[in-house]
Parts: C-alpha cells; sequence; structure tokens
C-alpha cells in the first residue's frame, strides 16, 4: 500500500474548490484510489456531488445536538458516497457567533481519534473554507496533516491576489514543516490568455499551473443533479479533463515552498496581460468635481 | 522513622529526619540531574548584581509573578457587594474554581460564585445555549435577587455577546423579563483584576440606571455614594460606615462585601449576607456626589457616573494616610455642609500623637513596595508622612499617568528624592530591586515571602523583610480584617510597620554578649 497523500484545496470564495475538487475526487475513485473527503467550512457543501445531498450532517453540528463531541461515534458522521468515497463536513456556527475556526480543529482531532484516517485510504482532501481568516482554517496544514496545498484560481484579477496570499501563509508553515505548494488549477472564467496568464503565475511563484479546466456547461448540468461529472456524463469531453488533473495529481512530484510574488510584481503581470492598467498618479485621492 | 499514625507530622519538621533527608538527597543524586551546588551558587550570585538588574529590566519576552490578577476576578468580588447577588462567569469552569480559591485562601471564607462550563462544542457554536441553561439552574438552584454576568477569556476570544445572550435567555423564556442580570465584559487578558471590577460595577450601575434617570435630581436624596473599588480590607468598607455615621452623614456604599465575606461560625450557612440593596444603587443617581475611594482603577466608573448621574466625583486620592483622610473628610462636610465631629478630630490627634511617638523609629528607614496603583500611591504617602524614604514603587497594571502622578508625590517630599516608580513590571524585576538598592523592608502581599527568602539566601545582612500589606494574603491570618483606610487605618499601618522594625532590631540585637548591648526592654 502506497503511503496516504494529504492535500488540502485553497482559493478564493466562490472559485469552484468544491466543485473541482468532488470532481478530481470522483475521477480518482473511478481508477480505483480510495479517497476521503473532509470539509472544512462552515457552509458543509464540500461533499453534496458525491453524497448526492443537499447538505451533508457536519460533525460540528451532531456534536451539539448530541451534547458533546465526546458523544459521537465515527459512523455518525462519516458517509460513503460515489466510487466507495468517504465524505466528512466539520461544519461550524452560523455566521455571526461562536468560533469556525475552533470547528475546524475540534473536527479533525475528531476524526484522527476516531481512526477515520485509515490504512487503506491513498488520499485525504480537504476543502478549505475561501478566506483563512484564523488559525483554526490553517489546521488542515499543520504538523502531520496536509503535505500538498493545491490553489484553485483563475485569470481574475482577485483570484489571483487570493491565490498569492495563500501561498504567502503556506510559507510560515512550510518553513517549519513538510507542508508544500503543489501547484496551481486553473479553473477557467474564460478571461483573454488565462492559461498563459496563470503559467506565468505559477512560474513567479516557483510552481506549475498542474491542470487548466476549461469551462463546460455540463458541471452545471451534473451540479442541478448534485452529482459530478464523472458520474452524470462520463464520457463528456470535460469528465477526461478531470481525469487528466486525478492522473497529474497522482504523478505530481513538484512539491515547492513557494516564492509569493511582491503587490507591485503581481501589478505588474497584470498589466503585461492587459487586465489592469498602469496607475495614474495624478489622480489619486481627487474627486469627480476636482476633475472637472 | 517515617510517617506514625500515633504522631503525624506536617512536612515540615518530618522532611529533616535523616531518613528523608537521605531520601531527598538520593533522588537528586540519582534523577535530577542537577548542576552541583557551586554552579547553582554562581548563578544566584549572578542574579543579585547590578548587570543582572540591567538584563533584567531590559526583559520583553516573559512576565514572571506579575503582581496582578485577571478581570473576572474583580468582577466577581464587585458582584459579592451587592444583596443576594450570584456572581456568574460566562466561560471557563476551571477559572471560577480559581476566583473561588483565591478569594478563599484570602478571606478564609466559602466564596459563591458560578460558571456556565462552557465545552469544545460551546467554543465553536457560541455560549448562548450555556447561557440559557446556566442563567435558569442557577436562579431556580441558589434563589439570588440579581445575577451578576461576568466572562473568561473563552467567551471573549470567540466574541459571545453577552447583552444579546441575556436578552435572548429572557425572551425565551428562561428567566423573567424584569429579572435583574447585569453584565460586563471582562476579557483576562486586558487589564487586571482592578479593570474587571470598573468594568462590572459600570455594568450594573448601567443596569439599573442608564434607562431610569427620568425624574432624577443629583442632590435630592441628601446622599454621598461612595465607591471602593476592588478592596480586601473589610475594615475599610467598615470604617467608611463609621466615620459617615460619626459625621451624621447619610451615605451609601456601593458594593459592600463585608458580611458576607465575614460571617460567623454560628451553624447557620450564609449563601448571601448584607450587600448593597438594588433600590440603593437605582436611587444613587438621586446622590450630592460620587467618591471614588480608589480613583485610578475605577476610570470607566468614573466616567459612567460622571456622564450619566451627572455627579462631578470630586477629586481625590485613595484616604490613606493622614492628609488624604482630611481630605476626604473635608470633601464630605463641604458637600453636605456637615461638619467634622469632635470624635473624628479626637481620632486624628491619635495618630499625629502615635506618628510622633514612633516617628524616631521609621524616620530614615527605606522602604519599597508593590501592588494596586491606589494602594501603592497611599502607602507612598504614608510612609512619606511619617519620614521614612521610599526606594521603589512597582505596580504592573498602571499607566504613564500614574507613574507620573507618583512621582509627584515623591517630589513633593525629602524623603522622596531617591524613589523609582516602576510600572508595567512584575516580582521578579522587584526581586531584583530588592537586592541592588537593599531597602530596610519592602511591603507587599504573600508573594513577596519568596524574594525575602532569596535575599536572605544570600546572606544576613542582605535580607529584606517582608511587611504582608496589599492582596492576597494567604499566610497569614485575619489581615484581611484589618483597616487601611482612614485614621484608623493609618494607626494599623504604622503599627505594623514600627513593630515590623523593631522586630528586625530586636533580632539583630539579641546576640549575647555581642549585639545585645542595644537589646533593650523599652523601645
Amino acid at each position: 500500500m502506497a503511503k496516504l497523500r494529504q492535500c488540502a484545496i485553497y482559493g478564493k470564495g466562490g472559485i469552484g474548490k468544491s466543485t473541482t475538487t468532488q470532481n478530481l475526487v470522483a475521477a480518482l475513485a473511478e481508477v480505483g484510489k480510495k479517497v476521503m473527503i473532509v470539509g472544512c467550512d462552515p457552509k458543509a457543501d464540500s461533499t453534496r456531488l458525491i453524497l448526492h445531498a443537499k447538505a451533508q450532517n457536519s460533525i460540528m453540528q451532531m456534536a451539539a445536538d448530541a451534547g458533546s463531541v465526546e458523544d459521537l461515534e465515527l459512523e455518525d458522521v462519516l458517509k460513503v458516497g460515489y466510487g466507495d468515497v468517504k465524505c466528512v463536513e466539520s461544519g461550524g456556527p452560523e455566521p455571526g457567533v461562536g468560533c469556525a475556526g475552533r470547528g475546524v480543529i475540534t473536527a479533525i482531532n475528531f476524526l484522527e481519534e476516531e481512526g477515520a484516517y485509515s490504512d487503506d485510504l491513498d488520499f485525504v482532501f480537504y476543502d478549505v473554507l475561501g478566506d483563512v481568516v484564523c488559525g483554526g482554517f490553517a489546521m488542515p496544514i499543520r504538523e502531520n496533516k496536509a503535505q500538498e496545498i493545491y490553489i484553485v484560481c483563475s485569470g481574475e484579477m482577485m483570484a489571483m491576489y487570493a491565490a498569492n496570499n495563500i501561498a504567502k501563509g503556506i510559507v510560515k508553515y512550510a518553513n517549519s514543516g513538510g507542508v508544500r505548494l503543489a501547484g496551481l488549477i486553473c479553473n477557467s472564467r474564460q478571461t483573454a490568455r488565462e492559461d498563459e496568464l496563470i503559467m506565468e503565475l505559477a512560474k513567479q511563484m516557483g510552481t506549475q499551473m498542474i491542470h487548466f479546466v476549461p469551462r463546460d456547461n455540463v458541471v452545471q448540468r451534473a451540479e442541478i443533479r448534485r452529482m459530478t461529472v464523472i458520474e452524470y456524463e462520463p464520457t463528456a469531453k470535460q469528465a477526461d479533463e478531470y481525469r487528466s488533473l486525478a492522473n497529474k495529481i497522482i504523478n505530481n512530484k513538484n512539491l515547492v515552498i513557494p516564492t509569493p510574488i511582491t503587490m507591485d510584481e503581481l501589478e505588474e503581470l497584470l498589466m503585461n496581460f492587459g487586465l489592469m492598467e498602469a496607475e495614474d498618479e495624478s489622480v489619486v485621492g481627487k474627486a469627480a468635481a476636482a476633475e472637472a | 522513622m517515617s510517617q506514625q499514625v500515633d504522631k503525624i507530622q506536617p512536612s515540615y519538621p518530618l522532611f529533616r529526619t535523616d531518613e528523608y533527608k537521605d531520601n531527598l538527597a538520593n533522588k537528586r543524586a540519582l534523577y535530577e540531574e542537577r548542576h552541583d551546588q557551586d554552579k547553582i551558587d554562581e548563578v544566584f550570585q549572578w542574579t543579585t548584581t547590578e548587570e543582572y538588574k540591567e538584563i533584567n529590566f531590559n526583559r520583553e519576552a516573559i512576565t514572571v509573578n506579575p503582581a496582578k490578577a485577571c478581570q473576572p476576578l474583580g468582577a466577581v468580588l464587585c458582584a459579592l457587594g451587592f444583596e443576594k447577588t450570584m456572581p456568574y462567569v460566562h466561560g471557563s469552569q476551571g477559572c471560577v474554581a480559581y476566583f473561588r480559591s483565591y478569594f478563599n485562601r484570602h478571606f478564609k471564607e466559602p466564596v459563591s460564585c458560578v460558571s456556565d462550563s462552557m465545552t469544545e462544542d460551546a467554543a465553536v457554536f457560541g455560549g448562548q445555549k450555556n447561557m440559557f441553561a446556566g442563567l435558569e439552574n442557577a436562579k431556580a438552584l441558589y434563589k439570588p435577587d440579581m445575577i451578576a454576568v461576568s466572562t473568561t477569556c473563552m467567551a471573549e476570544v470567540i466574541g459571545d455577546d453577552l447583552n444579546a445572550f441575556i436578552n435572548n435567555a429572557k425572551k425565551e423564556g428562561h428567566i423573567d423579563q424584569d429579572y435583574p442580570v447585569p453584565f460586563a465584559h471582562t476579557p483576562s487578558f486586558v487589564g487586571s483584576h482592578t479593570t474587571g471590577w470598573d468594568n462590572m460595577f459600570e455594568g450594573i450601575a448601567r443596569y439599573f440606571t442608564l434607562n431610569f434617570m427620568e425624574g432624577k435630581e443629583v442632590g435630592s436624596n441628601g446622599k454621598i455614594n461612595f465607591v471602593p473599588g476592588f478592596e480586601t480590607y473589610l475594615g475599610n468598607f467598615r470604617v467608611i460606615h463609621r466615620m459617615m455615621k460619626e459625621m451624621g452623614v447619610d451615605y451609601c456604599l456601593i458594593s459592600d462585601p463585608t458580611e458576607t465575606l465575614d460571617t460567623p461560625a454560628d451553624g447557620k450557612f450564609r449563601m448571601y449576607a448584607g450587600g448593597t440593596t438594588m433600590d440603593e444603587v437605582k436611587d444613587a443617581p438621586n446622590a450630592i456626589d460620587t467618591i471614588l475611594l480608589q480613583p485610578w482603577q475605577l476610570e470607566k466608573t468614573k466616567k459612567y457616573v460622571q456622564t450619566t448621574w451627572n455627579h462631578d466625583v470630586p477629586k481625590l486620592n485613595i484616604p490613606m494616610g493622614l492628609e488624604w483622610t482630611d481630605e476626604l473628610l473635608m470633601k464630605v462636610s463641604e458637600l453636605t455642609g456637615k461638619p467634622i465631629p469632635a470624635s473624628l478630630e479626637l481620632e486624628r490627634g491619635r495618630l499625629v500623637d502615635m506618628m510622633t511617638d514612633s516617628h524616631a523609629w521609621l524616620h530614615g528607614k527605606k522602604f519599597a513596595l508593590y501592588g494596586d496603583a491606589d494602594f501603592a500611591l497611599g502607602m507612598t504617602k504614608f510612609l512619606l508622612e511619617m519620614g521614612a524614604e521610599v526606594t521603589d514603587v512597582l505596580v504592573n497594571h498602571a499607566n504613564k499617568r500614574f507613574k507620573k502622578a507618583c512621582e509627584e508625590v515623591l517630589k513633593a517630599s525629602p524623603y522622596g528624592q531617591n524613589a523609582t516608580v516602576h510600572i508595567g513590571k512584575d516580582l521578579w524585576h522587584f526581586r531584583s530591586l530588592m537586592f541592588t538598592n537593599k531597602p530596610d523592608f519592602m511591603i507587599g502581599n504573600s508573594y513577596g515571602k519568596f524574594i525575602q527568602r532569596d535575599t536572605l539566601y544570600k546572606g544576613d545582612d542582605a535580607e529584606v523583610p517582608l511587611i504582608r500589606i496589599g492582596f492576597p494574603i494567604f499566610d497569614r491570618h485575619h489581615l484581611h480584617r484589618m483597616t487601611t483606610l482612614g485614621y484608623e487605618g493609618a494607626m494599623y499601618m504604622l503599627t505594623t510597620l514600627v513593630n515590623a522594625v523593631l522586630e528586625q532590631l530586636d533580632k539583630e540585637t539579641r546576640g549575647m554578649g555581642t549585639t545585645d548591648y542595644n537589646y533593650d526592654l523599652i523601645r
């Protein structure tokens, strides 16, 4: 049996982390890999396509219902879906109360104590809330957990900012531990020269664009049915894209400590690709009336 | 021989028997990987040097023995001063066990206080459920008339909203809509126990008066309000009562835990005893004015009383020593029109008499002290009044304004010229000062005893004896019943100080045939 590989998926909110992760995992399952998905987001929507469910009961919700985490057992929270993929959602409080980060820590500790990381697993994927706002959301990349990080991004400016910021976070952990950046996954938004742009960004950050996932409406059609493309329409071209991504991840040896770029460098890159215009310093701080 | 059933011995003297000495020596030799004694002594000596003091005072990373406690501890004491009030701490259970045992060790009394025991899931989802059940249970089990809520770090880190939680608890019927639940956010990682007292007091004042100011008129009840702040000398509450009664002044001491922290052993357990009533708090805005007995720790209270109750809040210092007690009484007289009675004049005269009697022994003696801001300032003032020299004043939680104010007091006296005021420093800093500045005595709480032990280890000449005035005092009994405020308090402090000086002199002069030429019967 090969060593268990734990991967964390980060990226800007709404970029398609959960969709990409589940399609990727489905493709891995298709080739016989044993995979577990750990959703680390209070919204608990990281496993719906695998389970064909609206939202899985989360560890924290069930713990709250049962009284405490100690009252839970693994089978209560672990569901098995398409391709024998194991699914867990950490869950967390409603917006505005409590501490969602602590929820992620509690949930992952619970999974470890209860033996969810069983020997037969090949991969664990952590699907993490878009904004890593506190230490709790870095739990998946602490020591002895995810060693490979994939960042989902697109050719949009804010997605690239976010990817670069996440890389900065990784550096903090990478210098003291084994966590490494494994690549950028470009989830296309069909912006101009998107693949070249992300490849250039990846190069500057010291990593790779591991795959370019084109945009295809079949993803949405599958989503409506709460299914991955792999399951919904295995012959679709898009399914092959996810298979290709899965294959690249299986064989990925390119794990690096990233070299995040400065704001100036990022802006320069965006300007080179025509996504941003050079700043006109003379207009800074001028109201419309003053300019007229 | 080891422990025997018909003669049970405590660790001292038991551990001085050969069996235990050998045992401990073996343990040391075999398992402790201890450095040899020469090395330990070398390091010890180094920690007593001026050079080490410099390094110590440039310390940035850690605090060693901070000479302050945390906010909810103060909030609990404040709540204990109100009639039939249960202090309730929203957060971790262990914190509350700490508050209870801390007070328990000082007052030698049971201290009632509850927690809503937040656990891991409460940390994730917020503690609202705990608050619901906690309020309902605390009220049903302990039947208080008021529950005063404060918080621990855990609830503060996750941002629990007390106002919303308590209102929701009322809305959902866990407690009645009109049941009084004042509250204060008391994050332990900000400020100190005195900040927590201030916050809780403001919370209680706010709860009973903020929305009920209509019809309130300053001076209409003819009373003077007194706010004690974090005060642990029970005599200090009693002396305010006595002095005001002697003056014939109508007053209200808001937050008075003397009864509940000094219950008699008559076979009856009193969960609640005495304390300021809710009606008194509601009536407080009608007073002529509000006097803060420890103004340096009552910033928030001062602001609230000034802006909401529209009281002047006269600028006074803690009434410690002669002059500042004079100022308090004169201010009360001025505000109420009541003259200072002959009985207090007589008491003052007695204090002055005592001061002149003991002056010769205290004059020029050097003291270093640490404690809460107001206490430290008052003690400084009193020492200077006695002609004692102050070498160092250390207050961990005080600000720069306090430092300046304390320096002003010191500068105004010839005995304060060589003093330094240290803020934001801890007892390990203070330890350095005891070696390098070598005062004759230090004044502070029980924690100073370890510094005294260390100074003695350096040699008999280096020992700096501790005089126990402050909080907490765990290792001497009943001192919490004494008084440090007013003329009466000055008499107690004077007695304590001068006898400590004489005790020390006796110790130094009792060598038969060597120093006992000065071992006098009459001092």
